[in-house]
């Protein structure tokens, strides 16, 4: 018997490759590559008056310089606004190089092309223009206030308002026993792959055709964009994702303007052109996440179970909306979590600022709605004086309501339903495993030595597995070694692994002889993407799908091989046999030399397979329903999403004197369904983790009122390194499978950082006993808010409220 | 532009010589003159140290060295950690084995880091492991799989 490898926590295949150095990441290709450089402009806002590359020009090795005016027909055009929304009324798009305006500090105005980056770069700086700078907008205040405007015509700043009901919110909070308010404030942060973007394009002048290698999370994303843009049919398009140093969400935006730009050029040189974003471009040319300012108010009764909820939220979209509404959508609608609720109110506004523009990144969107959520349960739970956990436990959606249709509508345009989950077991494990119920004791001995402590939790649920669908191709060579082909694209998910895993075990064949391409549209044209923690549940079920196809169709030939029936075979370690009978075998790669009906041989074992040797003349070679060769497609389409869930607990000391933030424990609970490889898992968790811990703590993109980003390197854009994550990261496994597709998986790479914000500012405050509503929270900031603080108690009579008393007032 | 300049440095045990301009980087002469990419840039000022080699046995950030700074000396790059038959090295094979790595954009900063680490302190306490990678970024792992191969390789 073979050992399932599903659910094993198997060794990834894909790292000895990139232990030696040899993966191949973007840059790492095209050595023979003119290299481009761009001119970004300065300025927040500004009107271009004038371009003069006149001192740039004899450069030597300098290639050429494009600007706006020399982009043909649909690259003249604004850029795609890839999902669009009824709601987004406003939407704009840049232009791939800046049409007479500039509504960011980094946006593309020129690129250049010449023999190396060095000299590309000197010839980028040569460039001079001239602009007439326009009052900027930066941040959600002043883009509310909208004494200025990021676009003319766009009024307000508005780029769209939406609003979701369910019951009536309005009678609902009216009747409520109590009632809470809470203004609350997340700033920006940022993916931050350690490797930034990245395009190599080679036109191919004899064939016409194109090929482009990009950092991308969506390679048929990026083809269908490039073939639009530059006016080429789709199938003269491949492209093609190299080895990808992360990314986190900020990839999936396709296409970049020097997506476009780079083919664009190559073609027009028929010189292969390759484009390597530096870090401060990454900062002020890319994307960035997070940053929202929200009101809630919240009914409730004596128990804490909310009556009714009604949120308010202010959404940062920066200076235009490629990625149109979804991260706002995903906050409103994810915002729920494990709770019920059925008189829920959201309206939120998306703004437009003149910074860089906002998409996905790991959470997207969540994060900023379980703060909201998890920040008014800690609040009932303060005012009314409860254990905050029972808070919680009171509104949990019960195991035995799954399907619960919330009656929203999600991200993917379909209904938010949540297909299973078990959130008090989930709540009951993370008390067990962080030891919720002991705190008290540990409080008390810390403070007898003179330490403040406290203790935080958080809750999510997280749609994961978003449609519309991932497709597999399995192809089992004469070799007998079984090539897969998906067409979503990995970012270090271990894909080859998890993928090669579950093949593997649906084919009977040992995982070295499975080998698994994602992210290359000649292999598998046909894909959506990686995010939204879809890749497992999309692209897993689809190869899975497909090699059951594949199964089917070996067990038919090997059966009609051995004369036996189908049903009585069983493949192991590649060969099929009849079951109980080990002596009776047909290795699977002679199998797929059958499946092929061959004319001409062309080595020994292909022999098998040709006219004389095999065949029914009564038969046609290949049966009308058939096709030659031992592969299979299939795809995998669900729905609707599958939802996970998990929650994270952490215990924090502060520093009386210096506020400095100390992470004694933090532990995870998560159910992501069945687990395909817990050492994968865990990674992703632990990664997740690790960047709440910088979006908790650390990072902040800091703009001045100019619209300058002041801290766009890695000196000043605080990231963790392992100093500022803690030492152990505890992690308990539910295993509730979803229902949803063949496997029972959920997705899990976004989970480790969805809580991050709230699950910090509740073990803060529980510390600190100071409303928290804002994060990031640096030192300085807690230390701002404790002198507020004790302004305030000065002011008023009595000592400074205990830790655990009502610091909100009830209405 | 000033003239190039002549260099003549082993490499991984190999020796070249080149004639580079003043201002390449360390890391582009690797990368991009030598072929050798597994050498990684992730911010080219000096902070992440995914561009991290070994001078003379030392770890420099290739991103803040210029070529014609290093002549006479000897590098070692990731590609030069495995063993002879390129069998993967201790700290390498302990990264498979804790899964201390996902993009492994940041793993060979770390590997070299690492090897010379542990050369100078063969048995780190859980807390020297984590001080010894703590002037490299990783935003993938959350570092808690890249201790543990230090430790392991370690064992
Ligand atoms: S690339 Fe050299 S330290 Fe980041
Ligand atoms: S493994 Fe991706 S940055 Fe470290």
């Amino acid at each position: 018997m073979m050992t399932r490898l599903f659910g094993a926590p198997i060794k990834r295949i894909e790292d000895p490759r990139l232990l030696r150095g040899q993966g191949a990441y973007l840059d790492d290709l095209g050595s023979d590559a003119l290299a481009a450089a761009f001119v970004r402009s300065p300025h927040a806002h500004g009107r271009i008056l004038d371009i003069d590359v006149s001192d740039a020009i004899d450069i030597d090795g300098l290639v050429a310089i494009y600007t706006y005016d020399d982009l043909p027909g649909p690259l003249a055009e604004p850029l795609p606004l890839l999902i669009p929304h009824p709601a987004l009324t406003q939407g704009r798009t840049p232009h791939a190089l800046a049409k007479d305006e500039v509504n960011h500090v980094g946006e593309a105005i020129a690129m250049v092309v010449a023999r190396d980056r060095y000299i590309a770069e000197d010839a980028a700086e040569r460039v001079v223009v001239h602009y007439a700078q326009l009052p900027p907008v930066v941040g959600i205040q002043a883009a509310r206030a909208a004494d200025r405007l990021v676009h003319d015509d766009v009024p307000g700043n508005l780029g769209a308002r939406m609003t979701q009901a369910i019951g009536d919110v309005d009678a609902a909070l009216a009747a409520a026993p109590h009632r809470l308010a809470l203004d609350l404030t997340v700033e920006r942060s940022a993916s931050m792959p350690l490797e930034g973007r990245g395009v190599l394009a080679r036109w191919d002048r004899d064939s016409k055709r194109l090929r482009v290698w990009t950092s991308t999370q969506t390679s048929t994303g990026v083809r269908a964009a490039v073939a639009a843009k530059l006016d080429l049919p789709l199938g003269a398009v491949e492209v093609i994702t190299p080895d990808v140093g992360g990314g986190f969400g900020v990839k999936i935006v396709h296409p970049w303007p020097e997506e476009v730009l780079v083919p664009f050029a190559a073609r027009a040189l028929d010189r292969p052109v390759k484009f390597t974003e530096d870090r401060r471009e990454h900062f002020v040319a890319s994307a960035h996440e997070r940053a929202q300012i929200q009101h809630v108010d919240v009914g409730f009764d004596d128990q804490g179970r909310i009556h009714g909820l009604d949120v308010r939220f202010w959404h940062d979209h920066g200076a235009y909306t490629p990625y149109g509404l979804i991260v706002p959508i995903i906050t409103s609608t994810q915002l729920l979590g494990p709770y019920r609720v059925h008189d829920y109110r959201v309206t939120f506004d998306s703004l437009y600022t003149n910074t860089v523009i906002v998409t996905p990144y790991r959470g997207a969107g969540r994060p900023q709605g379980v703060f909201a959520m998890e920040r008014t349960m800690d609040a009932i739970a303060r005012a009314l004086d409860l254990d905050r956990a029972d808070v919680r436990a009171a509104n949990f959606i019960q195991p035995e309501e799954m399907p619960y249709d919330h009656g929203l509508i999600f991200q993917d345009g379909r209904p938010l339903c949540y297909d299973s989950g078990d959130y008090p077991g989930t709540l009951a494990k993370l008390k067990a495993l962080i030891g919720w119920s002991d705190f008290e004791q540990f409080r008390a001995d810390a403070r007898a030595e003179g330490r403040r402590v406290g203790i935080g939790l958080a809750m999510y649920v997280e749609g994961t597995g978003v449609g519309p669908y991932e497709g597999g191709h399995v192809h089992v060579e004469t070799s007998g070694k079984v090539k897969v082909a998906t067409g979503l694209t990995s970012q270090g998910q271990g894909h080859q692994t998890a993928f090669a895993q579950i093949v593997a075990d649906e084919l009977g064949v040992a995982l070295e002889d499975v080998e698994v391409v994602t992210g290359d549209t000649r292999r598998f044209p046909y894909a959506v993407g990686t995010f939204a923690s879809r890749a497992a549940v999309m692209s897993g079920s689809a190869v899975a799908l497909a090699a059951r196809v594949v199964r089917q169709k070996a067990l038919r030939i090997a059966g009609e091989a051995l004369e036996a029936s189908p049903d009585d075979l069983e493949i192991v370690d590649g060969q099929v046999r009849v079951k109980g009978a080990p002596g009776v075998t047909i290795g699977l790669g002679t199998v797929a030399v059958l499946s092929n009906p061959l004319r001409y041989a062309f080595d020994e074992a292909s022999k098998a397979a040709t006219q004389f040797a095999i065949g029914n003349p009564d038969k046609p070679p290949v049966d009308e329903d058939d096709e030659p060769g031992l592969e299979g497609k299939d795809y995998y389409s669900p729905a609707q999403s599958t939802f996970a869930n998990g929650a994270h607990a952490v215990i924090v000391e502060t520093d009386p004197d210096t506020a400095e933030i100390k992470i004694l424990r933090y532990c995870v609970v998560h159910d992501c369904g069945n687990l395909i490889n817990p050492r994968i898992v865990e990674g992703q968790v632990h990664g997740g983790v690790a960047q709440g811990v910088g979006g908790a703590l650390y990072e902040r993109m800091v703009y001045d009122e100019h619209g300058q980003l002041l801290n766009a390197s890695f000196m000043d854009f605080l990231m963790p390194y392992v100093t500022e994550v803690p030492s152990a990261i505890e992690i308990d496994h539910l295993e509730t499978p979803s229902p949803l597709n063949p496997l029972g998986i959920k997705g899990a790479g976004e989970a480790g950082v969805i809580p991050s914000a709230a699950v910090f500012a509740s073990a803060i405050e529980d510390a600190e006993g100071i409303p928290i509503r804002a994060m990031p929270i640096s030192p300085s900031d807690l230390f701002t808010l404790r002198a507020r603080a004790d302004r305030l108690t000065s002011e008023r009579p009595g000592p400074r409220a205990p830790a655990a008393g009502p610091l909100e007032e009830i209405a | 532009m000033s003239a190039d300049i002549d260099v003549a440095l082993i490499v991984n045990g190999a020796g070249y010589r080149a004639r580079v301009p003043p201002r390449r980087l360390l890391s582009d002469f690797l990368r991009h003159d030598l072929g050798l990419t597994g050498t990684h840039v992730g911010c080219e000022h000096g902070v992440c140290g995914a561009c991290t080699v070994l001078l003379d046995g030392v770890p420099v950030r290739s991103c803040l060295l210029l070529a014609a700074t290093v002549d006479g000396q000897e590098v070692t790059t990731v590609e030069g950690l495995a063993g002879p038959g390129g069998s993967l090295s201790k700290v390498q094979q302990a990264f498979q084995d804790a899964h201390g790595l996902q993009c492994g954009f940041c793993t060979p900063g770390f590997l070299t880091t690492i090897t010379a680490g542990l050369r100078d302190n063969p048995s780190p306490s859980p807390e020297q492991a984590r001080e010894m990678i703590s002037g490299n970024l990783c935003r993938c792992t959350g570092y808690q799989n890249i201790v543990a191969a230090v430790l392991k390789a370690a064992e």
